[in-house]
């Protein structure tokens, strides 16, 4: 999957501006991670990649096919080639693991024999299977995340989103995290992860785009988490 | 498979508004079944009454054998009579006491001078009882003539009243009904926000998002329709000796199965149709997918 930002900028009402002019391009495969302050735009240009948000001015072509043209089926099957990964979770409260994770195969229509098989196999791979009947608020923050994660993945996306996924986890717990961001990504899947977090994006050496006021300011291939 | 592990999730998750939607559901149905019974029953008591064209003539004290035979030949020429049957003071206190035989005070104070003696004449139709008492009235021995012009018509008024008046608070609850599902779906869709923003990320269709709300939707209206039903049934099973008790003859409760198995139907129907649209107007009004 090749991504390509030509040109866009992404205005909220008539003169905030969060992201403006970016020209960005995406080797399918990659790691990349997004830094910058906060309200640089980061999760902005994540939202445009997930078509949350239409751009103001300038296209994002995916696959060489403009993903604003995109009509509501179309948009619904560029989506399902997505795994999305927040900060929050967003897990829902009321479903316990396994039907958090059952529900990405729910909404494709996975049949109920698929699903048990497929949802089993990826607990078991992310060392959650023993948690599969407990509920949201019953896990620590990274059994939270692993789930969530899994969720993301167990439908096979091309793409993983990532925006801040470890923002709100102890060190220790970040790291095991990223090491299945890592391990994802090995398998082909492109992984664009917005963090602030310095010391994994450093350790990782990996490819690292710097966007400041809604501009890309640096582009490293195995760059650094440069304080500016 | 999955909408319905949706819907019960839905339901089980805010117990007190499906109960409210239910309730309000299952009034409106109510008040639709018994209205459809009451229109049945008054439809049946008109049917009864046409199906009996009878009047009868009472007569005056003195008439003589020779006076009746003489109307008899007159109404028997008109070709409109099937029946006539002649009640004397004697077999008019016999009615009498067998209807009152409970009622001890009353048979006291009667006695057979009291009662006059009358004539029932049965019609072909019901247009025929009009000429059949005209005839009747000229007669000087004649003191006055009953026939179920004025019941049909009274009743005819009736039925109609019933009728709109049904309709009107059918119609108004059916409205609030709609209304209170529109609500009630309308306030899910708003709690479950962002569990249908995670959902849209998911991949999910939009009628994979929509379908669970349509069903809670017609969920409720369909068990409110089915309890109201039953409700119905056991409501008139309960009056039921009262009313054979005063119509015997009527034969209300003669309603065939198969008319309870439609009422049935299309109360289900209706509790479909507003269970759809109540739930179909919250989707459109609050869930911008």
């Amino acid at each position: 999957m090749i991504i390509k930002f030509e040109n866009v900028s992404k205005k909220f009402g008539s003169t905030s501006s969060a992201l403006s002019d970016v020209d960005l391009r995406i080797e399918g495969g990659e790691f990349v991670f997004l830094v910058g302050p906060s309200g640089a735009g980061k999760s902005t240009l994540l939202r445009l990649l997930a078509k949350e948000y239409i751009p103001t001015s300038g296209k994002i072509l995916v696959d060489n096919i403009d993903i604003n043209k995109l009509n509501s089926k179309e948009t619904l099957i560029y989506r399902r080639k997505l795994g999305f990964v927040f900060q929050d979770f967003k897990l829902l409260d009321d479903r316990t693991v396994f039907e958090n994770v059952a529900l990405a195969l729910e909404v494709r229509d996975f049949s109920d024999k698929e699903i048990k098989k497929e949802v089993e196999r990826i607990l078991k791979l992310f060392e959650i299977w023993d948690r599969r009947n407990l509920f949201p608020q019953q896990l620590s923050g990274g059994e939270a995340q692993r789930t969530a994660i899994a969720r993301a993945i167990i439908s096979k996306p091309d793409l993983l989103l990532a925006d801040e996924p470890t923002g709100d986890l102890d060190p220790q717990t970040a790291w095991g995290v990223i090491q299945l961001l890592n391990e994802i990504n090995s398998w082909g899947t492109t992984v664009l992860m917005a963090t602030h977090n310095v010391e994994i994006v450093n350790t990782l050496k990996r490819r690292v785009v710097y966007i400041k006021g809604g501009k890309v300011v640096k582009d490293n291939k195995e760059g650094k988490y440069e304080l500016h | 498979m999955s909408y319905i592990k949706f819907v019960k999730r839905n339901i089980r998750r805010a117990p007190y508004q499906a109960l409210t939607a239910s309730m309000v559901m299952f009034l409106t149905f109510l008040v639709v079944s018994v209205f459809l019974l009451i229109a049945l029953g008054s439809q049946k008591i008109l049917q009864y009454y046409e199906s009996k064209p009878q009047a009868i003539a009472f007569f005056k004290d003195g008439t003589t054998d020779s006076d009746i035979n003489l109307i008899k030949e007159s109404l028997v020429a008109t070709g409109k009579v099937t029946n006539l049957k002649y009640i004397s003071k004697q077999e008019a206190l016999e009615i009498y006491k067998e209807r009152n035989k409970d009622k001890p005070i009353l048979l006291e104070l009667v006695t057979a001078n009291i009662l006059p003696a009358s004539l029932e004449i049965s019609a072909i139709t019901p247009k025929d009882l009009g000429p059949i008492a005209e005839i009747l009235k000229q007669e000087p021995v004649v003191e006055e003539v009953v026939y179920p012009e004025d019941v049909v018509e009274s009743l005819n008024k009736a039925t109609e009243i019933i009728r709109f008046v049904g309709l009107v608070l059918i119609s108004f609850l059916a409205t609030f009904a709609t209304l209170v599902i529109l609500m009630v779906i309308g306030f899910k869709i708003r709690l479950r926000r962002s569990e249908i923003e995670t959902m849209k990320l998911l991949g999910a269709s939009n009628w994979f998002i929509r379908m669970p709300f349509l069903l809670e939707g017609m969920f409720y209206g369909v068990v409110g329709a089915v309890f109201a039903w039953i409700s119905s049934l056991v409501l008139l099973w309960y009056f039921a000796p009262f009313i054979e008790r005063n119509m015997a003859e009527v034969k209300l409760l003669s309603i065939s199965p198969i008319v309870f198995l439609g009422l049935f139907l299309v109360e289900l129907l209706l509790a479909l149709i507003i269970g759809f649209f109540g739930s179909y107007a919250a989707v459109r009004r609050y869930l911008r997918i």
